[in-house]
């Protein structure tokens, strides 16, 4: 299909290639700082469950530099989520800007502005602090145990589904009748898994710099993935009208999700507004870690049915879903670990899925690439894999068999939407069956799985499995673009749609070339300004390659078609007959006009105006990218040490705009799988303090850890997205999981149920065999 | 106090307090290429080379860098104007995705390419392997480093 296209469906370089590369100051910490700034220090909890008795700032205040001290007295006491969601978030409204209660080792206790970092981390130090510690719940059992201690205990929390249970999120959707359908099953199997803490761990630590502009309007320079919900949020929570707030995100140093969250922008943001002067916070890395965000850790118990002959009849899925001290994100992961998952199998007429979100004191989970589909992967691809060990199937031939298609749906699409209903679907495109065929083959499938091939004490195994997950969500997203048309017959190109790394305003920005027949260069892309784009919701749920994608086809089919208006009065030719090829207008008799002639009309000549439009999008379906994925294992039965010797994952993403970009979202996902299925795990003390705060001890892969990852792009066609694309950055960190757990059931029989796979996991596993 | 150095090829003179890391003067004077992920030698961004040897400049004081020669990504170009062949490489390759970890780990490459013009697939991961990366997954950042050894060993330019 590629081929139909110019500028779509080629590796360009990034538009921001050059100036990464060279080392341009394009981050938020690297822009010029402005005279005056105050850096501010965070004072953050030591206990993980507490109450402030007493808080004495005077010693601080005293400081030579410090300007501002803000704590629970002299800041907004309204609760607020920090889900970086759409209006209204789906999000239970539990947290303050500093509360009087602490809920996790890491939350908020005071900040301090001041000129220099030093200066405001001494003065913090000498925040004189009185604590009424509270026993702490470091668990989902303790969570749920009779009489736990009640994490959100206050009376002005909002949309907690039942805080005097810790319960902050309960998700319920069932279609047939699965008692009937596991009575009725010729095979049944029952696997319960458990995920652990792990975080994103993006390069570039969360960073906000503000300052006020001449007209004294609240400027935001954020290292965040949804400028226009920082601008809503922080609006709302410090009572700044929208018009006096610009949010700017410049290039950012990677997000995965942990930058979905509007985490620090209110505190640069006040001492700003309360001084005048400008303000920045930096988290460390150890911040990173304990102050941030994470992966929500899950139990969840599988259970599928089938008949004889393989066909799935029943699907039961329970979920456990840790979500820490605040609630953000709670509803709708748990809605996903079913909504990307379930839909995948939909030959079942009998589907049930349950589920809660539980408070602990442990640090605050939210939006993590997969967003639950990578916790519900685990768990039900495993079970796939032992239901057709039970059958005596090849768990390919079994997945073949079962797995949705082009022109069929789910009910699950309906029961169950992301934090509420869902929206009816069939799958417009699905070239899952190939990339099974394509993975298969390139890994040797057929050749070596079952051979358990043996080198000293490695033993070898192969194991797959199969994925969907969306673009966008259906009718809630939003994106737009502006096109205009300038005088040499280039374009500028403004987009709030964020790039986090992804690549987005480089294959937005092919999108609109392909459009308008010009090379990308003469796209000039704006994206992520609060002022100067139009809205998007931001860079999350793998919508940006299919919402913001359609909103520049269509802003640029609007320009293409006033570009045709006034060649039609230059060339005096039908315009029906004008068609546009390489910058040029060109008439049924194939006289031409070049685009910048048609601009120097427009502009100055005859019937002034700008050529330009702005559209927006909004899907109504969410059509699922697909991939399935193929790994070699080598286990030490010594050491019970795993290594992934190979690793192949072929992907439908549609068109792909740009494969090397798309390429690399997918190997990107893959490594954070590998790592969170081998070795990633933030670790506690018994009092709840993270013992695992830098890269040494969260060990995410490096260049050693990894083999060569090998992605196969197997191209369909969307019909309801731009050229064809689906969205596909999410997808891939679902399969490391199951693909390496079933290969390790290869390889050595064990079915391993509990992340991350390390060699002291594996090793007790295999005495225990 | 005062350090003296050769700075992308250009004397300099950085104004530093004595606790300074060489990361944290070199930000401080706008050479904001060079990246702090860490400032723990975890991570490998801050990494510049220092007399043509890739060093974590978050583990070096500033007055270490006395009569030095340090370059960043900003100054690495050199003979080979515009870009040096790893920069060209890095992005034919679609080796960048956010950029963060860009600068360092083609400074390291750069280490790698001058001491070793012909590097094997395992030498050249072994000589990243202290430069993380969260987006790519290093495969095209690999090929990249393969891609300029090529150009290099071709157009018979040193590193």
């Amino acid at each position: 299909m590629a081929d139909k296209f110019a500028v779509v469906g080629n590796s360009l370089h990034r538009v921001d290639g050059r100036a990464l590369v060279t080392g341009k100051p394009v981050f938020v910490d690297d822009l010029p700082k402005r005279t005056g700034l105050l850096h501010i220090f965070l004072l953050t909890s030591p206990h993980a469950h507490a109450r402030i008795t007493s808080i004495d700032t005077s010693r601080a205040e005293e400081v030579p530099g410090v300007a501002l001290i803000l704590d629970h007295r002299n800041t907004p006491d309204r609760r607020y989520t920090t889900a970086g969601q759409g209006y209204p978030e789906p999000s239970p409204y539990d947290a303050r800007m500093f509360d009087t209660k602490l809920r996790w080792v890491g939350d908020r206790v005071a900040a301090v502005a001041a000129d220099s970092p030093v200066t405001a981390e001494r003065a913090a130090r000498l925040i004189e602090v009185g604590y009424e510690v509270l026993e702490p719940v470091l668990s989902i059992d303790e969570a749920i145990a009779a009489r736990a201690p009640v994490i959100h205990d206050e009376e002005d929390c909002l949309d907690v589904w039942d805080a005097a249970h810790n319960i902050a999120a309960h998700v319920v959707a069932t279609s047939g009748d699965v008692n009937q359908g596991f009575a009725e099953s010729d095979a049944v199997v029952e696997v319960t898994t458990e995920t652990q803490y792990g975080q994103h761990a993006p390069l570039e630590p969360h960073v906000v710099s503000t300052y006020l502009d001449e007209n004294e309007r609240l400027v935001i320079v954020s290292s965040t993935q949804v400028p226009f919900h920082v601008r809503r949020i922080i609006g709302m929570l410090l009572d700044v009208p929208i018009h006096r707030i610009r949010v700017i995100k410049p290039r950012i140093g990677g997000g995965f999700g942990v930058k979905q969250e509007v985490l620090i922008e209110d505190l640069p943001a006040l001492v700003t507004l309360r001084t005048g002067r400008p303000a920045q916070l930096t988290y460390t890395r150890e911040q990173e870690f304990t102050s941030s965000r994470t992966r929500h850790p899950m139990r969840i118990r599988v259970k599928l049915g089938a008949k004889a002959d393989g066909l799935l009849h029943a699907l039961e899925m329970d979920v456990l879903s840790n979500t820490g001290a605040y609630g953000a994100h709670s509803l709708t992961v748990l809605s996903n670990v079913g909504s990307k998952t379930l839909p995948l199998y939909n030959k079942a007429p009998h589907i049930r899925f349950y589920g809660d979100a539980v408070y602990t004191n442990l640090p605050v989970a939210g939006a993590y690439r997969g967003y639950g589909a990578t916790q519900g992967y685990f768990a039900l691809e495993t079970a796939v894999d032992r239901l057709a060990a039970e059958l005596g199937m090849d768990p390919l031939q079994w997945r073949m068999r079962n797995h949705i298609h082009e022109g069929e749906s789910s009910p699950i699409f309906v029961a169950l939407g992301e934090g509420r209903e869902g929206v009816e679907q069939t799958i417009t495109s699905c070239a899952l069956d190939e990339c099974i065929r394509q993975g298969a083959e390139r890994i040797g499938w057929a050749e070596r799985r079952g051979r358990r091939e043996r080198h000293g004490s490695w033993v070898h195994g192969l194991g797959m499995s199969i994925h969907m997950q969306g673009s966008g969500i259906p009718v809630i997203d939003m994106g737009s673009a502006t096109i205009k048309m300038n005088d040499d017959g280039s374009f500028n190109l403004a987009v709030g749609a964020t790039d986090l790394g992804t690549g987005s305003d480089t294959i937005l920005a092919q999108i609109a070339a392909e459009v308008l027949t010009v090379p990308l260069e003469k796209i000039v892309v704006t994206s992520s300004d609060t002022d100067t784009t139009p809205f998007d919701v931001g860079a999350y749920a793998s919508s940006t390659t299919y919402v913001s994608g359609m909103a520049v086809q269509r802003a640029a089919d609007e320009v293409r078609s006033q570009i045709l208006e006034v060649a039609t009065e230059m060339l005096g030719a039908d315009r029906s007959s004008l068609k546009m090829e390489d910058e040029r207008v060109i008439g049924p008799g194939d006289e031409s006009v070049r685009l910048d002639q048609v601009a120097l009309r427009a502009l100055y000549a005859q019937d002034q105006r700008q050529i330009a439009a702005t559209s927006s999008f909004t899907p109504e379906l969410s059509p699922p990218p697909f991939l399935a994925a193929f790994c070699e294992v080598a286990v030490d039965e010594d050491t019970g040490q795993v290594v992934v010797v190979r690793f192949v994952s072929a992907v439908d993403c549609g068109t792909p705009v740009n494969p090397k970009l798309a390429e690399g979202q997918v190997e990107g996902a893959i490594a954070n799988g590998i790592g969170y299925a081998l070795f990633e795990e933030m670790i506690f003390d018994d009092r709840g303090r993270l013992r695992t705060p830098d890269y040494a001890r969260y060990k995410i892969p490096g260049p050693q850890d990894l083999p060569r990852l090998e992605t196969i792009l197997v191209e369909s066609y969307e019909p309801t997205g731009p050229m064809g694309a689906k969205s596909v950055s999410e997808i891939g960190i679902n399969a490391p999981i199951p693909a390496i757990a079933n290969a390790i059931h290869d390889a050595t029989g064990l079915w391993l149920t509990k992340t991350p796979f390390t060699a002291e996991r594996v090793w007790r596993a295999l005495q225990s065999r | 106090m005062r350090v003296s150095l050769v700075l992308d090829g250009h004397d300099e003179t950085l104004d530093v307090a004595p606790g300074d890391t060489l990361l944290d003067a070199l930000r401080a004077g706008g050479h904001t290429s060079v990246k702090n992920g860490c400032a723990n030698g975890d991570c490998g961004a801050c990494a510049v080379l220092v007399d043509g040897r890739a060093a974590a400049s978050c583990l070096l004081f500033a007055a270490q860098a006395e009569g030095r020669e340090v370059t960043t990504v900003e100054g690495l170009a050199g003979a080979h104007q515009p870009y040096h062949p790893l920069q060209q490489t890095m992005l034919d390759a679609g080796g960048v995705q956010c950029g963060f970890c860009i600068p360092a780990m083609i400074l390291t490459a750069a280490d790698l390419l001058a001491r070793n013009p012909d590097p094997t697939r395992e030498e050249i991961t072994a000589y990243l392997s202290g430069n993380l990366c969260r987006c790519t997954g290093y495969v095209k950042q690999i090929e990249a480093v393969e891609m300029a050894a090529a150009i290099m060993k071709e157009g018979g330019v040193d590193g």
